[in-house]
């Protein structure tokens, strides 16, 4: 069958846009790679509805999502399901899923693929025991794991503070955060304004910085020039401060420098994307709906811009109307009027958004590791081999991929494709825009030659234009 | 900025090997690329370098240019990644394997003997991971592979070492003849004339010429490819099929790329190429067929790469018969990768002297006739891309 929409993506934005394309009488499909629905933020929110450490929101909105979404008849919901292909002219989606492959086509497609951490390569991150704050989290909510000994997370961003709260709740007792914004961005957050729209979202942040506090959390702000260091595994991280350089014994140590939006299809696709160079990351161009420069594909969620899980579900409900209204199921007046509480509730989830970007703006040393640090992490490359490229002629990231692999192992550049034009930029001295963004190739995600092999059909397709 | 003697569009291998032997004849050569250097099928080749299968007319110059690859860094300064790792055609069937047997023969009568027919037991000691039906093949034990991107930015290099102008971003829209000058303009609105004219412009080869007064049909194919996570050694050779379209090899770092001429959709306009995955998934049986350790190898990439094919698969390399100081080096039909060394060398003395010692007379521009309609899509080839 020829669905109307097939999203790609159950997290808030997904699950979200499935129930309102549902209830407006689309036929909807929504695949994900979790085997059950909640996306990265409300992962495994099913299964967590008993867990103490993990109350709050997480628990009652997500979960509340979560059986909304698996109430709604008739969304054929696909979990295991990985996306790795896209043909929008076609709307061809090719996925596998338990080892074998398929087809699956749609009239329209809504990417919901939600954010990454954005990667944080300091020297020495290649360690075991250095892992995003971002997987630490997985692990706490999916195997209930707690890290042991001198815990340390580094970085800035709200998620910090979640998983300070989460570790602390969940056992930890030497836990120290390093945090690598500067002075100056509290002053220059304030100028954004949003506060009092946004309250309800900050009192939920200082709420959970009071609870740090009195948990005994030690904090250290404006460090910067991180560094892991260990024989086999991390037994240190270093730091300056001022003019002082610190040690700190450490065991485990969490990085985070915030999230980006997840813009690997989109790039893939080579739909149009902006620089956001405040938050320094890529961006799909979108209008207010979620539409992409293809006609065939719209995004929802942070995907397209962080927003937090709000206005994602709020974006999902929007993607969803106006695939009903090009599906010719009304008019725009129509649209217009469906949208508005998805459009108000959207606004206010947003409100505090420019106010976060610019508090927990990266330094611009997240794009420019030091020499020896490695950069893609699958073929081992570093920010020093990276920089040679460029001065020997590589323009862009995707030739710093054909020419040093950089980007071409199993992540597929999703780690280090950034810093890669980041570096470019930096050596070669130009722009992002003019460096461009790496280009990613299918499969989206790895999938082996006999899956692959497996979609053959009995007979080989006429050779023909 | 002096006026140059020479102007090369595209900046390809071809274009630059061609820059490259012109600047080290001390005339000044500039080359107009539309957008980087390597952007398209250079960049993108499997980067095989064979003697192996050549057509007939094809033979001379393959031999005389994989003598240059054992010695590529005397000519650019760099060993381009070339590994003299030898390449096998394998025969899957006794009919196959009769075949090769005929050809092998053919290339002897004229003298040739760069080609070896190899039993079984041969071609399983050089590929120890191959499939037991395999019944033989064909050895060429000089040729190899390169690194595509790494070898045409050192010919760029080595290029604008000895004097040649490479102006990227530079798309040709109008070509002129006025006054004994090459007159383009790019799309920036730039002008740039010259006595002399190489047309090295790749699957956009069939537009310049079309553009200078000389209609020369030129289709294009997407060649598709398949890249896998490093894998432990298993293979050393670069790997054809006698029956089926397959270019199978594996890196120094262990991955194995896969290729074999199942093309995918793609727009000359725009560059933008889209996969076939029924095609695509039919690559990976073959290859699966011949190497069953692949089974649960990771894709990391699949991807296509534009290539300019002419009707009767060969490039068309020689003199405008139409229009003076204008000379052709495009079409390569996605096996032109390893003749550049050579192209290069014959695409300057063609410009310079008119003629070329080397025997390129099946090559014409004019062979096709008066062509009618000019089809820009044509049917997937069977020859192995690289």
């Amino acid at each position: 069958m020829i669905y109307d929409l097939a999203i790609v993506g159950a997290g808030p934005a997904g699950m979200a846009a499935g129930i309102e394309a549902a209830a407006l009488g689309l036929s909807v499909t929504v695949l994900d790679e979790q085997p059950a629905p909640g996306g990265q933020v409300f992962r495994a929110v099913e299964a967590a509805s008993g867990d103490a450490a993990l109350a709050g929101e997480f628990r009652d909105a997500g979960g509340a999502l979560a059986a909304a979404f698996r109430a709604v008849r008739g969304i054929a919901y696909r979990p295991q399901t990985t996306l790795w292909h896209l043909d929008p002219e076609a709307g061809l989606l090719s996925v596998v899923s338990g080892g074998a492959t398929a087809e699956i086509q749609a009239r329209r497609i809504l990417l919901a693929t939600g954010a990454q951490e954005r990667p944080v390569p300091i020297a020495g991150w290649t360690l075991p025991g250095v892992m995003s704050a971002g997987a630490a989290q997985i692990l706490l909510k999916t195997a209930g794991a707690v890290p042991d000994g001198s815990v340390v997370i580094a970085g800035q961003g709200p998620l910090c503070w979640l998983l300070a709260v989460q570790l602390l709740r969940a056992g930890v007792e030497r836990l120290t955060l390093l945090e690598t914004g500067s002075g100056g961005a509290f002053r220059d957050a304030l100028r954004a304004g949003g506060l009092w729209t946004g309250r309800k979202l900050l009192a939920k942040g200082l709420a959970l910085m009071r609870e740090t506090r009195a948990r005994g959390l030690r904090v250290v702000r404006n460090v910067r020039d991180l560094r892991a260091e260990g024989d086999g595994r991390i037994r240190t991280v270093r730091w300056r401060q001022g003019s002082r350089d610190h040690a700190l014994a450490c065991d485990t140590l969490l990085l985070h420098e915030g999230v980006i939006p997840s813009t690997h299809i989109t790039r893939a696709l080579g739909l149009d994307h902006d620089w956001d160079a405040r938050q320094l990351c890529w961006r799909p161009r979108l209008d207010r709906w979620g539409a992409t420069s293809h006609a065939n594909v719209a995004v929802a969620g942070d995907g397209g811009g962080i927003g937090g899980w709000e206005a994602a579900a709020a974006g999902g409900r929007l993607a969803a109307i106006d695939a009903a209204h090009r599906l010719g199921r009304f008019d725009a007046a129509v649209r217009e009027t469906r949208a508005a509480d998805a459009s108000k509730a959207r606004h206010a989830a947003l409100a505090l958004r420019p106010f976060l970007d610019r508090l927990y703006r990266p330094g611009p040393g997240v794009l420019a590791p030091t020499d020896d640090t490695i950069v893609c992490r699958c073929e081992e490359i570093t920010a020093g081999q990276i920089r040679d490229a460029a001065r020997l002629g590589a323009a862009g990231p995707n030739q710093v991929k054909a020419y040093l692999r950089a980007g071409m192992g199993p992540c597929q550049g999703r780690m280090c494709g950034t810093v890669v034009a980041g570096l470019i930029a930096e050596t070669r001295g130009t722009s992002m825009e003019s460096v461009g963004a790496l280009r990613p190739r299918a499969p989206f995600k790895p999938m082996t030659v006999g899956e692959l092999a497996n979609q053959r059909p009995d007979a080989i397709p006429e050779l023909t234009a | 900025m002096t006026d140059p003697d020479i102007l090369v569009v595209g900046g390809g291998l071809h274009g630059l090997s061609a820059a490259l032997h012109l600047a080290r004849t001390g005339r000044r050569v500039r080359v107009l690329e539309a957008r980087q250097v390597a952007a398209q099928a250079s960049g993108y080749s499997a980067g095989g370098v064979r003697t192996l299968g050549r057509h007939i007319a094809e033979v001379p110059l393959a031999l005389e240019a994989i003598a240059r690859w054992h010695r590529i860094a005397d000519l650019v300064g760099d060993g381009c990644g070339f590994h003299a790792a030898g390449q096998v055609r394998v025969a899957e069937t006794q009919a196959e394997l009769a075949r090769l047997s005929e050809r092998v023969a053919r290339l002897r009568a004229e003298g040739w003997a760069h080609e070896e027919l190899a039993d079984a037991a041969t071609v399983r000691r050089l590929l120890p991971a191959v499939a037991p039906h395999v019944v033989g093949g064909i050895v060429t034990r000089r040729d190899g592979f390169a690194a595509p991107l790494r070898t045409t930015l050192a010919f760029a290099r080595a290029a604008r070492a000895a004097g040649a102008e490479i102006a990227e971003d530079a798309r040709v829209t109008t070509v002129e003849r006025r006054a004994g000058l090459w007159q383009l303009r790019t799309r920036e609105g730039d002008l740039h004339a010259a006595p002399l004219l190489l047309n090295a412009a790749g699957a956009w080869g069939g537009r310049i010429a079309r553009a200078a007064g000389e209609p020369i049909p030129l289709g294009f194919n997407a060649f598709q490819m398949l890249l896998t996570d490093a894998l432990p050694p298993f293979l050393a050779p670069v790997v054809g099929a006698a029956g089926r379209p397959l270019s199978f090899k594996q890196s120094e770092t262990g991955h194995v790329m896969i290729g074999g001429g199942h093309k995918g959709h793609a727009n000359l306009d725009t560059g933008d190429v889209r996969l076939d995955v029924p095609r695509l998934a039919y690559s990976a049986r073959t290859a699966l067929d011949l190497f069953p350790i692949l089974r649960d190898a990771r894709i990391v990439h699949a991807w296509a790469g534009i290539e300019g094919v002419t009707p009767d698969e060969l490039p068309v390399i020689g003199r405008s018969a139409v229009a003076d100081g204008l000379v052709h080096a495009f079409g390569f039909s996605g096996h032109g990768f390893a003749l550049a060394p050579l192209v290069g060398e014959i695409a300057a003395d063609l410009l310079l002297d008119g003629v070329s010692r080397h025997p390129i007379a099946a090559f014409g521009p004019a062979r096709f006739g008066q062509p009618g309609a000019v089809s820009e899509t044509r049917s997937a080839l069977l020859q192995p891309a690289g």
